[in-house]
């Protein structure tokens, strides 16, 4: 059972924000050493990325234009990639990102009674964020930790062998 | 059976090159690098190894198709992607031991002639990835990667790539495409990777699980290795088994042993004392089997006798309670949302079939639709897809109608006849209709 002492909330750009985007040259030295692992740029389009989603929490159009004149690559070719991929968020997600496991093994250990609950006391569907921008919950396939069934990876961390009352617990704890 | 991949677990700090080197890590990188590369070939395919990932090719052979008179970089990518529904050995691996996998990449890079080598791990897998990073940190710093590593003129960069969700991408030719930067479409094949793979250049994919094996290869010898299991499925296994058995985990075996002594064994039975129906032994694209195919061994051989695959060892248990048509469902539900969308017999067809499925089980089954099933899993398999995602989707549903298909037949028996004005004109999408939704 993996617990998390705290999960760090995400940090979201709201899109008047990120409508248009430079990076700094914190963000410009990350770029340059990401350049450096491979033979041409289009090869840092995930990573680059990733660094952009840590930076401001989603991926705006803004965000993916800088991107693209940075990588020498074009926005529609940038777009085709983030829709094929699920884990980049393509609007502006609440700050704790609860990501359920759906898949067999999951369901088989009970994320049916998670699922019911949480969607009862957020008051939301998958899919959608609460008023208060604290959580999104989505479903999510298979997460790869189906020995400690059921699993919700919340942001970056997986939280294992949940129950209602555990998870219930850690909701609390989130602000 | 002594622990050879898990030999570290429950010790502490394990994941330290400190605690990797007291349990005689880094010894087979020294003497590998002292080795031709062919000399390291002939060793791993004396010791029999398949590849772990599902496939269970030899992996041996696979580095022997790599040309040496190439004047491209060669490459070597671990696949740490593990997406198979069921499995999640390499993840136990990365927090075990990552050294020993760091090792088995350098090993093996240096057999094939590579000076680079990328570890793929699937986006879910961030702790993971921080691991990994920190290993490789501490292995150059000691001298096992980076220039001239002990003094033997080889190079090795290693760089850890994360994906961003995508379940095809453990399929190797789309895994190159995503560390490309693109779409993670699967290519044509041939060319085979390891003759244009990524970046156009000679490439071999291998899983965390393999790789993690070579150490103990030629540290011990490819005998001593082939001397483990049976005759031709050699060597230690990971089996991840998750699902209804009172102590799910990763659990390192002989392949051979029985599949009862692993449920019944190592993992305490099935929970609640319940009675064992179906048990999925290689991750959720193997056929299913039922209970009564409990004793046969967990080697790649005696599983495809008894009709099923080992894949990637990923053990799914289901007991007397579960509903095979809600199981199915399940599992369709994962292909339809996987499907990448490039085969028309893939991407219809998993939704197809999901549409089918989600109809009976909410009572509106009709007498055709274990035809209509059957016809869907005939023409997506077998050849007609680029990748063998196809018949991921399909192999269950022709082994859930083969052992289960009484519960399919009794759903459709119980149905209701369909409402005449909500009868849909085409096949409903994705379960947001009206069949009692």
């Amino acid at each position: 059972m993996m617990d998390h002492a705290r999960t760090a909330p995400l940090t979201v750009a709201p899109p008047e924000a990120v409508a248009e985007v430079r990076f700094d040259a914190a963000m410009e030295a990350q770029i340059a050493d990401v350049l450096t692992r491979y033979p041409n740029p289009q090869a840092a389009l995930l990573p680059v990325l990733w660094l952009c989603q840590e930076r401001w929490g989603w991926i705006s159009t803004g965000i993916t234009r800088t991107v693209a004149t940075r990588l020498g690559l074009s926005p529609a070719f940038i777009e085709g990639v983030l829709t094929f991929y699920t884990m980049y968020q393509l609007q502006p997600p609440g700050r704790y990102l609860l990501q359920v496991c759906s898949t067999l093994s999951c369901q088989l250990c009970g994320t049916g009674e998670l699922v019911g609950h949480l969607k009862q006391r957020l008051g939301i569907d998958f899919g959608e964020t609460t008023p208060d921008g604290r959580f999104t919950l989505v479903d999510v396939q298979c997460l790869g930790a189906c020995g400690e069934a059921p699993v919700v990876q919340i942001n970056n961390d997986y939280y294992t062998e949940l129950t209602v009352e555990r998870l219930d617990a850690l909701l609390d704890r989130f602000e | 059976m002594e622990p050879i991949l898990l030999r570290a677990r429950g010790t502490k700090n394990s994941r330290s090159i400190a605690a990797y080197r007291s349990a005689g890590g880094y010894r087979a990188i020294a003497k590998a690098l002292k080795m031709e590369p062919a000399a390291v070939i002939a060793e791993v395919k004396a010791s029999g190894l398949r590849g772990r990932g599902g496939a269970g090719f030899p992996t041996g052979v696979k580095w022997g198709f790599v040309p040496k008179d190439s004047p491209k970089p060669k490459y070597l990518i671990c696949n740490a992607d593990e997406s198979e529904p069921g499995t999640f050995k390499d993840r136990e691996i990365i927090h075990v031991d990552p050294h020993m996998l760091i090792e088995g990449i350098a090993i093996s890079s240096h057999a094939i002639g590579a000076n680079v080598a990328y570890i793929y791990i699937r986006g879910e897998f961030h702790a993971e990835a921080l691991m990994l990073e920190a290993a490789i940190a501490e292995a150059a710093g000691a001298g096992f990667l980076g220039k001239n590593i002990l003094g033997s003129g080889f190079d090795l960069e290693v760089h850890v790539h994360r994906g961003a969700g995508a379940y095809i991408c453990g399929e190797e030719t789309a895994l190159i495409e995503s560390l490309e930067g693109k779409r993670g479409l699967p290519r044509l094949k041939p060319p085979f990777p390891a003759v244009v793979g990524l970046f156009g250049c000679p490439t071999v994919v291998n899983n965390v699980e393999t790789l993690a094996c070579v150490p103990h290869i030629l540290e011990r010898g490819g005998a001593w290795y082939a001397a483990i299991g049976t005759e031709r499925s050699t060597g230690p296994k990971l089996f991840s088994v998750s699902g209804h058995v009172n102590r799910p985990g990763v659990y390192e075996v002989a392949m051979g042993v029985s599949f009862r002594e692993i449920i019944d064994g190592l993992c305490g039975g099935v929970r609640g004392g319940r009675a064992l129906k179906a048990f999925i032994p290689g991750g959720s694209s193997c056929p299913v089997l039922p209970a009564d195919k409990v004793d046969i061994g967990c080697d790649f051989e005696s599983v495809a006798a008894a009709g099923s695959m080992l894949g990637s060892g990923g053990l799914i248990v289901m007991d007397e309670t579960v509903d095979m048509v809600w199981a199915l469902e399940n599992l369709l539900t994962f292909y339809a949302h996987e499907s990448c969308g490039q085969c028309t017999p893939c991407r219809e067809g998993s939704d197809w079939a999901l549409d089918v499925v989600r109809r009976i089980r909410r009572g509106f089954g009709r007498p055709q639709d274990l035809e209509t099933l059957e016809r869907i899993a005939r023409f997506a398999s077998q050849g007609m897809t680029i990748c063998p995602l196809g018949d991921a989707f399909c192999e269950p549903i022709k082994s859930f109608l083969k052992h289960f298909g009484h519960e399919f037949e009794a759903a459709i028996a119980a149905a209701q006849p369909l409402p005449a004005a909500k009868t849909p004109v085409l096949p409903l999408r994705s379960g947001h209709g009206w069949y009692g939704s």
